[in-house]
């Protein structure tokens, strides 16, 4: 009985050991830490930007939250994340989700992988965990960067939310991590796509592209009002729509419908992912 | 575990690719405990045979099973018993050496994370690579690459070795200690299934082989049956080969090899001379008892030797074409 608990034990513990190696492998590679620089610079280029002009931006021009950051300088993480959502935060997902199953194609080792044996539900598992694990890191690299970089250049106080309620700075840095988790919650159903996309080819560049087009072109039908009815099934539809966790009494109505939405996607492609995954010859 | 007596069997295995077959039925039996060369040209379906064993690739029709349990159904439970290389080596190139060979480790649910690292690096010992471990593959030569993937095989003892192309890519150095490595796996017991378009370097170590052409199984046994056993032969230069035909009739020699008579590229061949083969069958004479019996018949011998048929011979025959061609 406690020889086979051991060899259970040690089978799981062995289990995870693909997912570790997949996590360092990802954080490790110079291209992820160029595009998590890149997101970093956002905030940063936002903040010095701001100090240095004299005017500052006048309420109601350029991103929301922006008027905000010269009197407060923890408004910079949230603006920058607002700033990065349409373009910059799909693209970075896209190169890592794109990259995903094609990426290994292109190097030739899904093949080691797979007679290892990784099996196939099983990577293809641990490639979508790296590739959320992406997204929580580039959202909160937006988020913290953008705080600290707001707290250096400028005064740092409670702040006034949506609904003129004021809260202290601290819990204002937690309202600021919740609308990270929020983003990256919305990043979820495009990284399943992109997984999708990278079954389909042993070519990362196009798999990449593919998701980064699906991204523009679904926020392009979102922004078409003769769609309307199309809308609401849009992945991107509640990407901007975090206001609620800015108002007193926190609403979390708006975190749920997109977390419903991003789990209908996620389910989605991850099934059609699944079906081709398991189902195609590998001959890279 | 299963102990069935062949380590892989196919039935029938056939992959098509479009309008293209590029394995066609075949019926392939390695047994358990052989070096079994997998020889063809390139292009010749040994590769697309392999993905089809190790479950990368889904035939088109017919069965194979690989230590006893049939795949792709049962590939979790076989996979891990076989160590393969296919299709060359892959590795990360921003990841040195041993970094590789461990995270291709993890992939393997049942590789012990404790002893990791010791089987990574006796691995790299082995095929002598322990020096560049640490260095990035990107910088590896095309030989490193090869030994690496030859190092991957062996994280594990394995039951059965799976290697195309093994020797691709080395110097000649290289390749003598590949095949000293191949011939340290059989003898602690694996089966190595070794695929090559040259023949060469392969042939001495393999108890058994099997012939690709075009997609199809032209030949398989133990080497000794490919040579034909005891089918040596006789072979004569002369400008009198009608003479030398009659002597070695009369000494109970059969009719010519035709497959090599037809070869026309003989260095030693001149102009008015001929080539005369013949197959000295079970008849027990002394080359020069023949010779004597040649020059006692009025025959020029300008050339003389007895030879057994090689392995060369019985490929080029089979195939239709030298062993470096692409079809
Ligand atoms: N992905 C593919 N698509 C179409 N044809 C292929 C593919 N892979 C291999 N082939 C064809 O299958 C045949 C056998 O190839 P392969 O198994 O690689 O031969 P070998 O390993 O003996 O050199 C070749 O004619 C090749 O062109
Ligand atoms: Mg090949």
């Amino acid at each position: 009985m406690s020889s086979e608990s051991a060899v259970t034990g040690a089978r799981r513990a062995s289990g995870w050991a693909l997912l570790v190696s997949e996590l360092s492998v990802l954080f490790r590679r110079r291209r992820t830490n160029a595009l998590l620089l890149a997101l970093a610079a956002i905030p940063i280029l936002i903040a010095v930007a701001l100090r240095l002009s004299s005017s500052g931006p006048r309420a109601g021009r350029g991103p929301p939250f922006l008027d905000q950051v010269a009197q407060n300088g923890l408004f910079v993480g949230v603006t920058a994340l607002v700033v990065a959502i349409p373009l910059f935060l799909p693209l970075t997902v896209g190169v890592v989700a794109g990259d995903t199953i094609a990426g290994e194609a292109s190097h030739g080792t899904l093949r080691y992988l797979l007679v290892a044996p990784a099996g196939r539900a099983r990577l293809l598992a641990v490639k979508y965990i790296g590739a959320a694990a992406f997204c929580v890191v580039a959202v909160l690299v937006v988020v913290v960067t953008g705080t600290l970089v707001g707290a250096a250049l400028f005064p740092v106080g409670p702040v006034t939310l949506l609904s003129g309620d004021t809260i202290p700075v601290g819990e204002a840095f937690a309202r600021f991590l919740a609308i990270a988790g929020y983003v990256t919650v919305s990043l979820l159903g495009l990284s399943a796509i992109g997984l999708f996309f990278s079954t389909l080819t042993d070519v990362p560049v196009g798999a990449m592209a593919a998701t980064i087009t699906f991204s523009v072109a679904t926020q392009i039908l979102g922004a078409l009002p003769q769609l309307e009815g199309l809308h609401p099934w849009l992945f991107s539809h509640y990407w901007l729509a975090f206001a609620d966790l800015l108002r007193q009494p926190i609403s979390w109505e708006s975190f749920g419908d997109n977390a419903l939405l991003q789990v209908g996607y996620i389910a989605l492609f991850g099934a059609l992912a699944l079906g081709r995954f398991l189902t195609r010859d590998v001959l890279s | 575990m299963t102990t069935a007596e062949f380590a892989i069997e196919t039935a029938g295995l056939t992959k098509r690719f479009g309008a293209q077959t590029a394995v066609d039925g075949i019926d392939l039996a390695v047994p358990r405990g052989s070096v079994f060369g997998f020889l063809g040209p390139n292009g010749s379906g040994k590769t697309t045979s392999i993905r089809m064993m190790l479950g990368l690739v889904a035939p088109s029709n017919g069965t194979v099973s690989v230590l006893g349990r049939e795949v792709p159904r049962h590939l979790p439970d076989v996979l891990p018993r076989v160590g393969a290389l296919v299709e060359g080596p892959a590795f990360y190139p921003f990841l040195s050496g041993a970094a590789n060979l461990h995270r291709l480790d993890t992939a393997d649910r049942h590789a012990s994370s404790s002893t990791r690292r010791a089987r990574v690096s006796a691995a790299l010992d082995r095929v002598g690579l322990s020096h560049a471990a640490g260095k990035k593959v990107h910088a590896y030569s095309l030989g490193m690459k090869q030994r690496l993937g030859i190092a991957n095989t062996l994280l594990a003892p394995r039951e059965l070795l799976v290697l195309d192309e093994p020797t691709n890519g080395l110097d000649p150095q290289g390749t003598r200690e590949v095949r000293g490595l191949i011939r340290s796996l059989a003898d602690s017991g694996s089966t190595v299934f070794v695929s090559s378009h040259l023949l060469t370097e392969i042939d001495q170590i393999c108890t058994h082989a099997a012939v690709m052409s075009a997609g199809r199984l032209v030949a398989q046994g133990t080497l000794d049956e490919l040579r034909g056993a005891g089918d040596a032969y006789v072979r004569v230069l002369t400008p009198d080969p009608y003479a030398a035909r009659q002597t070695l009739r009369a000494l109970g020699l059969g009719l010519e090899h035709p497959a090599s008579e037809r070869r026309t590229d003989d260095p030693a061949r001149v102009a008015d001379t001929e080539l005369v083969l013949a197959p000295l069958g079970s008849i027990d004479l002394e080359p020069e008892t023949i010779v004597a019996a040649l020059i006692a018949g009025g025959v020029r011998v300008r050339g003389f030797s007895v030879e057994r048929a090689s392995l060369e011979d019985r490929f080029v025959a089979l195939t239709g074409e030298g062993f470096d061609v692409v079809q």
